[in-house]
C-alpha cells in the first residue's frame, strides 16, 4: 500500500475546462452578469457571485426515452396502505414519480453557478475602453523601459548570454568535427599502454600521428570562437504611465438629495472599478462644493450635508490647484467625473465654461458630466434634453474635446450610461476624436 | 487516562496521520482478507483537499482527463452547490485501476478514514477485481496510461486544428456516448495499453503510404450496383449496428483520421465505465457490507472505541437510508440501501434461514458459508441478475416495495403488485428490469446506408412500451450524427409491429473535413 499526499499538488485542475465552459456560454453569461449587476449594492459591484443562465445553451443532449407517454412501470419503496388493484391519481407532470422524472436529465431551465471576481469583472467591463489612453501613453513617454529583445553579435561583456553562446559554440564544434577531450584522452592512454607493453612500432607511430593530428585540430578549432558569442539585446520602449488620478466632483448643496447622491456614487464606483483594471495605481480625489469647494474624504463626500449656494467653478479651480500641487500632468493620467443636479449660479456659467475648456480639458484624459435627476421626473422622450443651467453651458463645449455628458434618473440607467460613455469606438471615430 | 490506555486501540480522537492510515489499513486487511477472504487490488491511497475533490467530480472521478467545456460546467455546478451547502461531498472516490486508487479527504476524522479504507480499499477494490463484468470489459492495468494518452492526443489536436474544431467532434461524440458501447463481448479483449501504440503505428503507416501521385490518378466512373449487392453491402458495413460511435468511427466517409481517433477515445473511455453502470447496486452493496463487517469486527476486537463506533453508525445509517416514495427526500431506490440490505439478507439466509428462504433460495439457504456465498455472488452477477436471483420476499417486505403501472391510456395509475405472496415475483421481475441497462437505454440501431444513392444514413429506434425518444434532444443528437456522417441522416421510431411512430431527419450543418 502506498499513501500519497496530493494536497500540495497544484490546484485548479479544472481551470482550463472552466474557461472553455465560460467561452462557450459567453454570450449568455455576459447577459446574466449585466442583469445581475443592476440589483447589486455598490460595494459588490465588482465582486463575483452566483449567476444563472438559461440551461439551453450549455445543454448536453443525449438519446434517451421520453419522460412522458407510453406504458410505464415503477417499483417504489415505502408502501403503507396500497393493495394490489388500487388506483392512484396521476401526479402533475414532472413531480411525483421522483427519480424517474428527474433522472431523465437536467430538468431545470436554469443553470446556476458562481463566477470569481476576476471573471465577473472581465465580463462586466468587456468591450469598454478608456478614451485617448493610447495617446497619453505615448505622449507622456519621458521615461523609457528596457526590454529583452532577442540577441545580438555585439554588446558589452556584462550582457553576454552564456547559454546562447555555448549553444552556438557546440553546433560549430559538432559541425567542424572538433575532437572531443575524452577521445584524445583515450588515445593518449592507448599509446601509453602500447609504449608500456612494447607494442608494435608501426601501430604506435600511427596512433601518435593520429594524436598529433587531433591535438592540432583541437587547437585550430577553438572551444569558443568570437563568432559564437552572443549578447542579450535590449530595446527601449516608452513606459506607459501606469498611474491615474480620478477626481470626483459633486454638488452637495441642499438641492442634491440622497437619491441623487446615490446615483452619483454608483457612477463613481463604476469608474473607479474600470480605472483600477486599466492602471496599476489609481488615486481618488473627492471634491465637494456648494458656493465654495473643499477636498474631503469619501465618507464626508457622500454622507455629510452642507448648505449654501451653488458655484460650480469653485470645484474646478480646486481641482486645478490639486493637480498643480500633487499630480503633475506628465506623470498622471487625469480623469474627472462631475455629478450635479444641474443647478448653478447663472453668473458663474461663463467662468465654468472657460475654466473647463481652456484649462481642464486640455490636461484631462476624460471628463464626464453626469446630471442626476429624480425617478419621478418626467421622461423626455425623443428630443427631450434637460435644460438646466449647467447643461446648457456644457452644451457649448465643442465635440472634439474629451468630454461627455449624460442625464441619469434611475439606478438602472447608470450602467448603460457608463457603457455608452466608454464603449469601444470604431477606429475611425476614435482617430477623429484624438 | 492516557490516550493509549488500551493498547489495542488503533486511535482515539478524530486526528489522523499517515502512520495511522497505514495501521488502519493493515487492521482492515486483517479482517477483510484473512476473515472475509477478500481479494482486492493493492491500494494506493491519495489524500486530497476539497478543491481537488471537486476537480475529481468534474472529470467523472478520474485523476486525469482530456479537456472539454462540459467538465467545466459540471465543476461550476458542483462548486456552486457545495459552497451553498446544498450538497455534501463524498468521503472518498475510488478508481477501478491496478493499483486501486482511493482518494480520501483531509477533512475526514480518523473514524471516517477507517470507514473509507474499509469501504473503498477493500469493498470496491475486491468487487472491481473479481466481478465478471469488470473482468470482461475493463482493463484496470491500462486505464490510467490510456487516459494520459487521450489527454495528450486531444491536446495535440487542439494545438493543430484549434480548440473549436476539436470541441465540435467531442460534443458530437459525447452526445452519442450512451450509444457508444459494445454490449456483447468481442473476441478480442480490450487492451488499453496498446491503444497508444496502435494510433502511432496507424499514423506511421499512413505517412509511409502517402504518395501525392494518387491524387492525380483519374478516377473511374461510378459502377452501377445491382440489387443483389444489397445484402452483401450491409454485411460489409456490419449493419445493423447498435454501437453508433463505433460505426461512425469506422465508416463515416468524411472524417479525418484524428477525428476518428477522438471518437474512439470517447468510445473506449465510455466502454470502461459501462460495467459501473451495470453494477451500481451490487458494487455499493458489496462495499457497504464490507465496511459494515470490518467496522463491527474492529469494534469487537477492541480496536476502535465506542465513541468512534457510534460515529461510524451515525454515518452508516445515513448512507443506507431509504426514504419512502412519498418522502420529500425520495429520489429513487438508494443503491447503497438496497445493496446492503440484500447482502445482509444473503448472509442471514446462509446462516439462519427460514422456511420461506429455503423455498426461495434453496441452493444457498443454510449452507453456512456466508462470506463464500457472497464472494461468489459478487463475482458472477450484475445488478439485473443479482436482483432477479437474490431479492428475497423479506427484503421486499422490509422495503415495502410495490409496483405501479402508469398507462397513458388509463385515467389513473394502477398498483400492480405489492409485498404479498402474489406480488413478490412480479416486483422482483420489474425491479430487475429497472437495472437492465439494455432495457433502460433506448434501443437504437443503424439499419441502412444508401451508399449508391445520396448516402443517407438510416437509424431506427425500436419503441418499447410506447415510449418515444425525448424529442428535442433526439433532434439535437441527430444533428451531431449528421455532422459526423457528412450527409443526410434519418431516425425512425417504430414499434414491434413495424408501425412508424415518429421520424426525425437532419442535414449536416458544416461537415467535418
Amino acid at each position: 500500500m502506498h499513501i500519497i499526499d496530493r494536497r500540495l499538488n497544484p490546484g485548479g485542475k479544472s481551470f482550463a475546462n472552466r474557461q472553455r465552459f465560460l467561452r462557450r456560454a459567453r454570450a449568455q453569461v455576459r447577459r446574466a452578469v449585466r442583469e445581475a449587476s443592476s440589483n447589486r449594492s455598490i460595494k459588490d459591484a465588482g465582486k463575483g457571485g452566483e449567476i444563472s443562465i438559461p440551461a439551453g445553451g450549455v445543454h448536453e443532449p443525449n438519446l434517451r426515452r421520453s419522460s412522458q407517454g407510453g406504458v410505464r412501470d415503477y417499483v417504489l419503496p415505502g408502501n403503507k396502505k396500497y393493495v394490489e388493484g388500487d388506483t392512484i391519481p396521476r401526479p402533475d407532470q414532472g413531480g411525483g414519480q421522483g427519480s424517474r422524472a428527474s433522472d431523465s436529465g437536467e430538468g431545470e431551465d436554469e443553470f446556476r453557478f458562481a463566477l470569481s471576481d476576476e471573471e465577473y469583472l472581465d465580463l462586466y467591463l468587456e468591450d469598454l475602453e478608456l478614451p485617448d489612453m493610447a495617446k497619453r501613453q505615448v505622449a507622456g513617454a519621458h521615461s523609457v523601459q528596457w526590454r529583452q529583445a532577442g540577441f545580438s553579435v555585439s554588446g558589452p561583456p556584462a550582457r553576454i548570454s552564456v547559454p546562447r553562446t555555448l549553444k552556438h559554440s557546440m553546433s560549430r564544434r559538432i559541425a567542424l568535427k572538433r575532437p572531443k577531450a575524452d577521445e584524445i584522452e583515450a588515445l593518449r592512454a592507448e599509446i601509453e599502454r602500447l609504449e608500456r607493453e612494447g607494442g608494435h612500432f608501426d601501430e604506435l607511430q600511427e596512433l601518435r600521428a593520429e594524436l598529433e593530428k587531433r591535438v592540432l585540430r583541437t587547437k585550430r578549432i577553438p572551444y569558443i570562437d568570437p563568432v559564437d558569442v552572443r549578447y542579450r539585446r535590449l530595446e527601449s520602449t516608452p513606459k506607459p504611465i501606469a498611474k491615474a488620478v480620478m477626481f470626483c466632483l459633486m454638488d452637495v448643496s441642499g438641492s442634491m438629495n440622497e437619491h441623487m447622491k446615490d446615483l452619483a456614487k454608483r457612477f463613481y464606483s463604476l469608474l473607479y472599478l474600470f480605472l483600477n483594471r486599466r492602471y496599476e495605481h489609481v488615486d481618488v480625489v473627492f471634491i465637494r462644493h456648494t458656493h465654495e469647494a473643499q477636498e474631503v474624504d469619501e465618507q464626508t463626500f457622500f454622507y455629510s450635508r452642507e448648505t449654501g449656494g451653488t458655484v460650480v467653478s469653485t470645484a474646478l479651480f480646486k481641482m486645478m490647484d490639486i493637480v498643480r500641487d500633487r499630480y503633475p500632468v506628465s506623470d498622471w493620467n487625469i480623469y474627472a467625473a462631475q455629478a450635479s443636479d444641474g443647478d448653478n449660479t447663472s453668473s458663474d456659467n461663463a467662468v465654468v465654461l472657460a475654466q473647463l475648456r481652456d484649462v481642464i480639458l486640455p490636461i484631462c484624459q476624460y471628463y464626464a458630466y453626469v446630471e442626476v435627476g429624480m425617478d419621478d421626473e418626467e421622461e423626455h422622450p425623443g428630443a427631450g434634453e434637460p435644460s438646466t443651467n449647467l447643461w446648457r453651458a456644457y452644451r457649448r463645449i465643442p465635440d472634439d474635446q474629451p468630454f461627455a455628458m449624460r442625464k441619469v434618473r434611475h439606478r438602472r440607467d447608470i450602467y448603460p450610461v457608463f457603457r455608452e460613455l466608454f464603449a469601444r469606438r470604431p477606429e475611425g471615430v476614435a482617430a477623429e476624436g484624438g | 487516562m492516557t490516550m493509549l490506555a488500551d493498547s489495542r486501540l488503533l486511535f482515539s480522537g478524530p486526528d489522523w496521520d499517515f502512520d495511522l492510515i497505514r495501521r488502519v489499513h493493515e487492521a482492515c486487511g486483517e479482517i477483510g482478507i484473512k476473515e472475509m477472504g477478500l481479494d482486492p487490488y493493492p491500494n494506493q491511497i491519495e489524500v486530497i483537499t476539497v478543491e481537488q475533490m471537486l476537480d475529481a467530480y468534474a472529470s467523472t472521478g478520474m485523476p486525469l482527463f482530456y479537456r472539454h467545456w462540459s467538465f467545466g460546467k459540471h465543476f461550476a455546478r458542483n462548486e456552486a452547490l457545495y459552497r451553498k451547502g446544498y450538497q455534501g461531498l463524498a468521503y472518498e472516490i475510488v478508481i477501478n485501476s491496478n493499483p486501486c486508487i482511493v482518494y480520501i479527504m483531509e477533512e475526514n476524522s480518523a473514524t471516517m478514514q477507517t470507514l473509507v479504507l474499509a469501504h473503498a480499499g477493500y469493498g470496491h477494490s475486491h468487487f472491481f477485481k473479481n466481478n465478471y463484468v469488470f473482468k470482461q470489459w475493463t482493463d484496470a492495468d491500462g486505464i490510467l496510461d490510456y487516459l494520459d494518452f487521450a489527454r495528450s492526443f486531444i491536446a495535440k489536436c487542439e494545438d493543430r486544428y484549434g480548440q473549436e474544431e476539436v470541441e465540435r467532434v467531442l460534443d458530437a461524440a459525447h452526445a452519442l456516448q450512451s450509444h457508444g458501447v459494445h454490449r456483447f463481448p468481442r473476441k478480442r479483449m480490450p487492451d488499453l495499453r496498446s491503444e497508444e501504440k496502435r494510433e502511432e503505428e496507424r499514423r506511421r503507416h499512413g505517412e509511409q503510404l502517402f504518395n501525392d501521385l494518387w491524387r492525380t490518378v483519374p478516377t473511374s466512373g461510378k459502377r452501377k450496383r445491382s440489387r443483389d449487392d444489397d445484402e452483401r453491402r450491409k454485411a460489409l458495413l456490419g449493419i445493423p449496428e447498435e454501437n453508433l460511435l463505433y460505426f461512425l468511427e469506422k465508416t463515416a466517409p468524411r472524417l479525418a483520421p484524428w477525428q476518428r481517433e477522438v471518437l474512439r477515445i470517447v468510445r473506449l473511455i465510455n466502454q470502461y465505465f459501462y460495467p459501473q453502470r451495470q453494477t451500481k447496486v451490487m458494487n455499493e452493496g458489496c462495499a457497504t457490507y464490507v465496511h459494515h463487517r470490518i467496522m463491527n469486527r474492529l469494534h469487537e476486537k477492541g480496536q476502535i472505541d465506542d465513541g468512534s463506533f457510534l460515529e461510524f453508525l451515525h454515518s452508516h445509517t445515513s448512507v443506507v437510508l431509504q426514504p419512502a416514495f412519498d418522502d420529500r427526500r425520495f429520489s429513487g431506490i438508494n443503491p447503497y440501501a438496497l445493496g446492503f440490505a440484500m447482502c445482509c439478507d444473503i448472509e442471514r439466509v446462509c446462516t439462519n434461514p427460514t422456511d420461506e428462504d429455503r423455498e426461495w433460495m434453496g441452493d444457498i439457504a443454510g449452507n453456512g458459508d456466508a462470506y463464500g456465498t457472497l464472494r461468489d455472488i459478487w463475482a458472477n452477477y450484475r445488478d439485473e441478475s443479482f436482483v432477479s436471483q437474490f431479492l428475497s420476499p423479506r427484503v421486499i417486505r422490509e422495503f415495502g416495495l410495490f409496483r405501479v403501472v402508469d398507462d397513458e391510456d388509463e385515467e389513473e395509475m394502477n398498483v400492480a403488485a405489492i409485498h404479498d405472496e402474489r406480488g413478490y415475483r412480479k416486483i422482483r421481475r420489474a425491479l430487475s428490469r429497472h437495472y437492465d441497462i439494455a432495457y433502460r437505454d433506448p434501443d437504437i440501431q443503424i439499419v441502412d446506408v444508401d451508399l449508391a444513392g445520396d448516402r443517407k444514413l438510416i437509424l431506427q429506434h425500436r419503441v418499447l412500451d410506447g415510449v418515444l425518444l425525448e424529442e428535442t434532444d433526439a433532434e439535437r443528437v441527430l444533428q451531431h450524427v449528421a455532422d459526423l456522417w457528412g450527409y443526410d441522416v434519418k431516425l425512425i421510431e417504430q414499434d414491434d409491429t413495424g408501425a412508424l411512430l415518429a421520424e426525425h431527419a437532419a442535414q449536416p450543418r458544416r461537415p467535418f473535413m
